[in-house]
């Protein structure tokens, strides 16, 4: 199952990120987890939320370029050696991965590690295939506590 | 229509008799032919005449050329106005063709012609194409857009009057060009200059030096260019570059053109009367004077331009031209009243940038042009602003974008510019159209 993503570009300037989270938080929209890529002048933030289709209207209604893009998201034991387990999948399969960052359930032992892939549904079959679990959105957004 | 013709260099054409009329007869055809076309005007065009009616006039009240003076103007949003046929002279039944121009925001212009007004069309490309030394045989690769545009067409009919062989390739697909060139031997391109300066550097990627190609001259229009672009097509080339000038409210190309002598475009003034005028006050300015060209289409039917604006400015050159041709010369159009750059030295219009950016994105993103001077040296920034088809998430694919930007522009305009992406909606709007450029830079 694939996890949708939102991209957004934006200027490297102080306030500007402030101004996307504050967008998100009049709408009531939770951040599930981020990433920001940036370069000198300017970055990309990448977004995982629940209700993507709202929070995409609510920032292109503010004013902001926004994209959508499928990611996956697997579930990996939080110890030392559970994300070089899935790297090392991926490498055997010759899988690109665009980009990835991580984070960490409410609940348990577990972490999440999001990937941009050039090829998502091959990614997916070989970690499907070694056992890894690939979260479902219901999954990933489904409340611990 | 040439049919006896092989002339060789023989520097008059028959065709090109009407460039050489004698001063006298030439007025007396102009004032001739503004009587009819107004009268015309009158007539049939519920604007004019009601501008007519307004301030008293009738087409009587043209005694001499100089009465023309007296006559409302016409400008660009009275087409739109009357967008899409409100100032057509002649009923559908007698209009053979459409064009229709874009512009940068909302509706187009539409405008039309009868068989007549296609044969004053083909006429006038047909002396454009003389006095750039083109002849019967000549092999014309025409890369003007075919279409609703009037480049492309306008140039094929005159090409084909002249009995030139013409290859009708249209703009685009460079590497296609490249081989038609190579492969035809064409001996005459008609494109944009900045469209002619990337194809000269396509060539190059792919090995061919354009100097060895059988082409000898390049007929440019349809954008602001400058003696320095001349300068470096006819060097990287091996052409001679002639400027021509038009605009579809008028006819399209035809309207003007260089010679061989290559200093001022001679107006083709048995067809259109030009005048130059104070864009502040509209008063008529002296012969030699600068300012803004008007033009009055002398033979229109479809749609006669009555005092058009054209908003360009130029001046006219009062001292005859060594080729002999009688029609008046006008300096080339350098600028839009307002927006030449001189950066380092080199002259740059936002239209330059603006085809840069077309060409990396395919439409024309938000953008604004920022002038500094850092120790003596301006700088130049390019703010572009990001849109929805341009955005990835991808860090590498924005910075390519970003570099593709920057190379575009340096292929146009010759000059190095920093490109910036910036938020969407961050560049100021004034009445809904950007400021293109801010200059801050300190002059000492």
């Amino acid at each position: 199952m694939k996890i949708q993503q939102l991209s957004l570009f934006l200027e490297n300037k102080p306030g500007h990120l402030s101004s996307i989270c504050q967008t998100m938080a009049d709408a009531g929209i939770n951040i599930e987890t981020l990433s920001l890529a940036d370069t000198k002048q300017f970055g990309i933030l990448r977004l995982v939320v629940q209700d993507w289709e709202k929070a995409k209207e609510v920032l292109e209604l503010a004013g902001f370029v926004v994209n959508v893009t499928e990611v996956v998201a697997t579930e990996v034991e939080d110890r030392p050696g559970g994300m070089a387990e899935v790297l090392e999948i991926l490498q055997s399969g010759n899988i690109n991965i665009e980009y990835m960052y991580a984070f960490t359930f409410r609940r348990g032992n577990k972490a999440v590690l999001v990937f941009r892939f050039d090829d998502p549904d091959a990614a997916i079959k070989l970690l499907e295939s070694k056992g890894c679990s690939v979260l479902a959105p219901v999954e990933l957004f489904s409340s611990g506590d | 229509m040439i049919e006896f013709w092989n002339d060789g260099d023989t520097p008059v054409h028959p065709a090109s008799a009407p460039d050489y009329l004698p001063g006298a007869q030439l007025r007396e055809t102009q004032l001739h032919r503004l009587r009819v076309v107004v009268a015309r005007a009158y007539e049939k065009v519920k604007l004019f005449r009601q501008r007519m009616d307004d301030l008293k006039l009738t087409p009587d009240c043209l005694e001499s050329l100089e009465d023309i003076a007296r006559l409302p103007f016409t400008v660009k949003t009275d087409l739109r106005d009357t967008y899409p046929f409100g100032l057509f002279a002649s009923p559908l039944s007698e209009v053979v063709r459409l064009h229709a121009s874009s512009g940068t925001t909302g509706k187009p212009i539409v405008v039309a012609y009868t068989q007549g007004d296609m044969d004053v069309w083909s006429s006038v490309m047909v002396r454009t194409l003389t006095s750039c030394g083109v002849r019967r045989g000549d092999v014309v690769q025409n890369a003007y857009g075919y279409g609703l545009f009037t480049g492309g067409l306008g140039l094929h009919c005159g090409a084909e009057a002249l009995g030139a062989t013409v290859i009708p390739i249209s703009g685009g697909n460079s590497e296609r060009q490249i081989m038609v060139m190579n492969d035809f031997g064409s001996t005459v391109i008609c494109a944009t200059p900045s469209y002619f300066l990337h194809l000269i550097e396509v060539a190059a990627e792919k090995g061919i030096d354009m100097k060895s190609l059988p082409l000898k001259a390049g007929i440019f229009g349809a954008e602001p260019w400058t003696e320095a672009m001349r300068e470096r097509i006819e060097a990287a080339g091996g052409i001679r570059a002639y400027d021509i000038y038009g605009l579809s409210e008028i006819i399209g190309p035809g309207v003007a053109s260089e010679c061989r002598v290559q200093s001022g475009l001679h107006i083709f003034e048995d067809h259109f009367y030009p005048e130059i005028i104070d864009p502040e006050t509209g008063e008529v300015l002296p012969e030699g004077a600068e300012g803004e060209l008007v033009l009055t289409t002398l033979s229109k039917q479809a749609m006669p331009m009555i005092r058009y604006r054209t908003r360009d400015i130029t001046h006219f050159i009062t001292e005859p031209c060594e080729c002999g041709r009688t029609m008046r010369r006008m300096r080339r159009i350098g600028a839009r009243s307002d927006d030449m750059m001189i950066i380092r030295g080199v002259n740059v219009f936002p239209s330059q940038i603006e085809e840069a950016l077309l060409r990396v994105e395919g439409t024309l993103p938000h953008y604004q042009i920022m002038l500094t001077r850092v120790k003596d040296l301006d700088q130049i920034e390019v703010q572009v602003e990001v849109t929805k088809e341009l955005f990835t998430d991808r860090v590498e694919s924005m910075e390519q974008l970003q570099q593709k930007l920057g190379e575009s522009i340096a292929s146009v305009t010759g000059i190095r510019a920093r490109v910036s992406l910036v938020e969407p909606h961050t560049i100021q709007r004034s009445q809904g159209k950007a400021r293109r450029v801010i200059d801050n830079r300190e002059m000492k």
